[in-house]
């Protein structure tokens, strides 16, 4: 038997719907939301902050870490014990290793990058929703990176690709039947979506070779459309800045939009020194 | 073809900025086969050919000749260290204070733990270890009045045009205030004073944005403390006292 039509409707190439908000939690030196259905993802960034215990340092260039963790009241149905488990903390390897091939932290060596990825609720692609959460939260820290990682997960069910599966799809054998454990695969894939370049492939099940590379061809359309979502919510949170600080130059309004003070860069010690030397 | 972007518009990484040779790359971008990408958030400024960002988040992160207000936090054998608000420590040395300090002498009856201090980067090296100086007219130990923290990026704006601002706040309040580099701004005066000079700055962080800040600040401040205020240059401001 074949997978025709999706459980909840959506056609094969459609995405659950997203949201995504910048700048949510004020302590924090950067912050995001992103939803993907009803996976949703909390990140806070951290630093780059000192380091410790000095061994971890690398004087080369400033690490990344992060720590993924499912709240325990967030699955579907059972509580997840809380505390670190074999699952999240490969799900937190992966994610640092998806997010450190697009950042660059040699500005800060000895330093850390923390990053904190919360799920209060999950309904299958979390690691996805949170590398997604988390690469927002990374630009909103102010971390010098190459691109905003954008992540998706492709499945195979019968002969059918489909994009951003939920939990029932990743469990389709309960679901549906004639379908066996061998006819479905669930693939993690994060890309930069400038260089179209992988930074993140797992894979639960057995595909063939064609079809996997039919999927990757399509994570990265996917991944596309998350990228959207994802830019847009950074600039949401400083859309107010765009207009009114293009006016006030425009207007002349005597303060502050000449160059000696919209560049943090340049002279602002002149100011505070110029009647004192 | 060309620029992609308008100046002072708010750009994410991965964006591209611009897609041919034309224009050569500033903080904040990097080139991408023949594309000019965004690699921080922040504003897009040009300055001729050149497209650099200007961040609009981020920790602060030393630079020399910045005025900074630190907190002694440990006492080395020849100096302290500092907490500047930043990633990384500070070490003030026992020669650069204000008065001369004896072989052997205890440290901590000049800045002791968890005192503040107003001190100059004098150094920053490759690896970010930061040198800071108590030596200079106004640099000193900091007593009494209050910190509080504001967003390292939005310094400029406190201190206003030749410190416009600031001073403005002072005459208001008769405060004095000293605004770092790094962020912490130390306020000093009478108790419902220090707390107008905080609404005042908070108000500056959340609005610098809007036009005429300076017009609406005047207004704000006259209003809350019934002084008249006249729009100085500053002329009469050092930044430190």
């Amino acid at each position: 038997m074949d997978y025709n039509k999706r459980l909840d409707g959506r056609d094969f190439d459609e995405l659950r719907p997203m949201e995504a908000k910048a700048g949510i939690i004020k302590k924090a030196d950067g912050s995001a939301m992103f939803r993907m259905g009803n996976t949703v993802a909390y990140a806070a960034v951290y630093g780059p902050r000192e380091l410790f215990p000095k061994f971890m340092q690398d004087p080369k260039k400033g690490i990344l870490r992060c720590n993924y963790n499912m709240m325990p009241f967030s699955g579907a149905g059972e509580r997840v014990r809380p505390g670190p488990s074999r699952r999240s903390k490969e799900i937190s390897a992966v994610t640092e290793k998806a997010l450190s091939a697009v950042v660059d932290l040699s500005d800060s060596p000895n330093a850390v990058v923390d990053v904190y990825i919360e799920l209060p609720q999950t309904d299958a692609g979390s690691r996805c929703c949170g590398i997604n959460a988390a690469a927002i939260a990374l630009a909103d820290a102010g971390i010098p990176m190459k691109d905003i990682v954008a992540a998706v997960a492709i499945g195979h069910a019968g002969s059918k690709i489909v994009v951003d599966l939920n939990y029932e799809e990743e469990h389709l054998p309960h679901y549906l039947e004639g379908l066996t454990d061998k006819d479905v695969a669930d693939i993690p894939v994060a890309i930069i979506p400038s260089t179209g370049e992988i930074s993140l492939l797992q894979m639960d099940g057995i595909v063939q070779k064609e079809v996997l590379f039919k999927a990757l061809h399509k994570a990265k359309a996917a991944a596309m459309l998350v990228n959207e979502v994802q830019r847009n919510a950074l600039k949401e949170k400083f859309a107010t800045n765009i207009e009114s600080d293009y006016e006030e130059n425009s207007n002349g309004s005597g303060f502050s939009n000449n160059d000696n003070n919209t560049d943090v860069s340049s002279d602002n010690n002149d100011n505070q020194f110029d009647e004192n030397n | 073809m060309g620029l992609l972007v308008k100046d002072k518009q708010v750009v994410v990484p991965g964006d591209i900025l611009a897609d041919d040779l034309g224009f050569i790359p500033g903080f904040g971008t990097y080139r991408n086969n023949h594309n000019l990408v965004c690699s921080r958030l922040g504003l897009i400024n040009m300055e001729g050919k050149v497209v650099k960002i200007i961040p609009l988040s981020g920790k602060y992160l030393p630079r020399r000749n910045d005025i900074v207000i630190g907190r002694v936090f440990d006492i080395l054998m020849a100096g302290w260290r500092i907490d500047i608000n930043s990633p990384y420590s500070a070490v003030l040395s026992s020669k650069e204070t204000p008065e001369f300090i004896e072989r052997n002498e205890d440290l901590s009856r000049h800045f002791d733990l968890d005192e503040h201090l107003v001190c100059k980067v004098t150094n920053v090296t490759s690896q970010n270890l930061v040198d800071v100086s108590c030596r200079d007219q106004g640099l000193r130990k900091l007593r009494g009045g209050r910190i509080i923290n504001v967003n390292t990026h939005k310094v400029p704006r406190i201190i206003g045009k030749k410190g416009s601002m600031v001073s403005m706040i002072k005459q208001a309040t008769s405060c004095r205030i000293i605004v770092g580099q790094n962020g912490l701004v130390w306020i000093d005066g009478e108790p419902d004073k220090e707390n107008i000079a905080v609404e005042a700055i908070r108000k500056i962080e959340t609005e610098s944005h809007i036009p005429g800040l300076t017009d609406r600040m005047k207004t704000y401040l006259e209003e809350v403390t019934g002084v008249k205020l006249s729009l100085s240059d500053g002329g009469d401001y050092n930044g430190l006292q």
